[in-house]
């Protein structure tokens, strides 16, 4: 059983903080299919918060595949990440180390990087939706 | 009847001031609200007119589908819990329990009984010698366990140390998780409030500022940053809430259902407490009426 934390100046909200940890949770091999997620009750009573904002998020959990809910019974792992993603990692990790060499021999700091991949990401994001 | 509280033109008159004014408000059922204000701007008025502690000097109120304080039949389903958790306090904690089940008929002694096996607390000690926080969770147990459809509670965490908060906050949110409840909280600190609650009401000067659920007014409110804009030249359909410039820049909070399509304005998204202070900070400056934005989903 894996347990939540809330990271109250990420700036990301609670709901998705719980998506966040069990996606990491299920690429780090702490979860793996049949393996149960804490029940709503057992949430809420450890992180008091609003029992809807643990829902919302296994609700988008079983939504994208990756658990379902037991009626009467929980919430339970159905699905891994793919690995594939996982296998990508490596080459995209080379590809992203040879673009900040590029952006510090450019004079970008460490801020200035950090900004403009934030910026570049919700752009894409924004685009996606469009 | 899908409302817990709704009230119309809601007033309260202490002699020739009104301690709250013109409150137009409905709760539906199944929320964890929150009431949020200053000390003094009506929290408590609100919360003693829903209880029946209070009558109305203007407009009306409706709390599950009756009169406050109508009858037995309503006073059963609410629980409530006065400011700084009042408890007798000679009496032991077994004592309270006693109370509770004498004094409901619908008391379920196996929760209560269980809440206060979890929560450590001796059954022998009096209330006099429990902490401030331990003192809160018994008042919770008693206004829980007469199972109530609403619960309301007045500043529960206002005087407790931030430990016995969570403590509490986290039993709260069992109860809620547990028994679907509808709560009701007032507090004049957002942070309380944040993870706990999904609907807000923000009340400043004895009037309504804000009310709605909580996703819904962060996913309509924005700061938009950007060079110096008159506001008035601002799309219909932002509705300004707070404005600052300086000689080149302009800073302009906006209530808009719609996306904010001016390529110069930075978009930003804000945080409970932004908001909130937002709403606040208005009343504050204008010093004078200021329109109710009611944000519905």
């Amino acid at each position: 059983m894996i347990e939540f934390h809330l990271d109250s100046r990420s700036g990301v909200s609670p709901y998705q903080q719980i998506v966040q940890q069990v996606r990491h949770g299920l690429r780090l091999g702490l979860l793996s299919e049949g393996d149960q997620l804490p029940t709503v009750k057992d949430v809420v009573a450890q992180l008091a918060i609003n029992p809807n904002t643990v829902l919302k998020a296994y609700k988008e959990l079983e939504h994208s595949g990756l658990v379902s809910a037991r009626p009467g019974v929980g919430t339970f792992v159905t699905n891994t990440l793919g690995d594939g993603s996982f296998a990508a990692h490596g080459p995209l990790r080379r590809d992203l180390q040879r673009w900040l060499t590029k952006a510090r021999r450019a004079g970008l700091d460490e801020e200035s990087i950090e900004a403009l991949f934030r910026e570049c990401i919700r752009t894409a994001g924004e685009e996606d939706v469009a | 009847m899908n409302d817990v509280i709704e009230a119309h033109g809601l007033g309260k008159r202490y002699g020739r001031r009104w301690a709250l004014t013109d409150c137009t408000l409905e709760i539906p059922a199944g929320r964890v609200v929150g009431l949020v204000g200053p000390n003094g701007a009506g929290k408590t008025t609100l919360l003693h007119l829903a209880v029946g502690l209070l009558r109305p000097s203007a407009g009306s109120i409706t709390v599950l589908g009756g009169r406050p304080g109508e009858g037995p039949g309503q006073l059963r389903r609410i629980g409530f819990v006065a400011q700084d958790a009042p408890t007798y306090a000679s009496l032991s904690v077994a004592d309270h329990l006693r109370l509770g089940a004498w004094m409901n008929p619908s008391w379920d002694r196996g929760l209560a009984q269980q809440r206060i096996t979890r929560l450590g607390l001796d059954a022998k000690q009096k209330a006099g010698r429990l902490s401030g926080g331990q003192r809160a969770q018994l008042a919770l147990t008693l206004a829980v366990a007469k199972r109530p459809d609403l619960l309301i509670l007045d500043e529960p965490v206002a005087s407790l140390d931030p430990l016995a908060r969570r403590e509490f906050l986290q039993g709260l949110m069992e109860v809620v998780a547990d028994q679907g409840v509808s709560v009701v909280l007032s507090s004049h600190l957002v942070a309380d409030l944040e993870r706990v609650c999904d609907f807000l009401v923000v009340l400043v000067g004895s009037r309504i500022q804000l009310a709605g659920e909580i996703e819904t007014l962060l996913a309509t409110h924005r700061r938009l940053i950007g060079p110096r804009h008159d506001p008035d030249t601002l799309p219909s359909s932002q509705h300004v809430i707070d404005e600052r410039h300086t000689d080149r820049q302009s800073t302009i909070l906006v209530q808009t259902d719609e996306p904010v399509l001016d390529p110069s304005w930075a978009v930003e998204e804000l945080d409970l407490e932004d908001l909130v202070l937002a709403y606040m900070g208005r009343t504050a400056a204008n010093g004078s009426q200021p329109s109710i934005v009611e944000v519905r989903a």
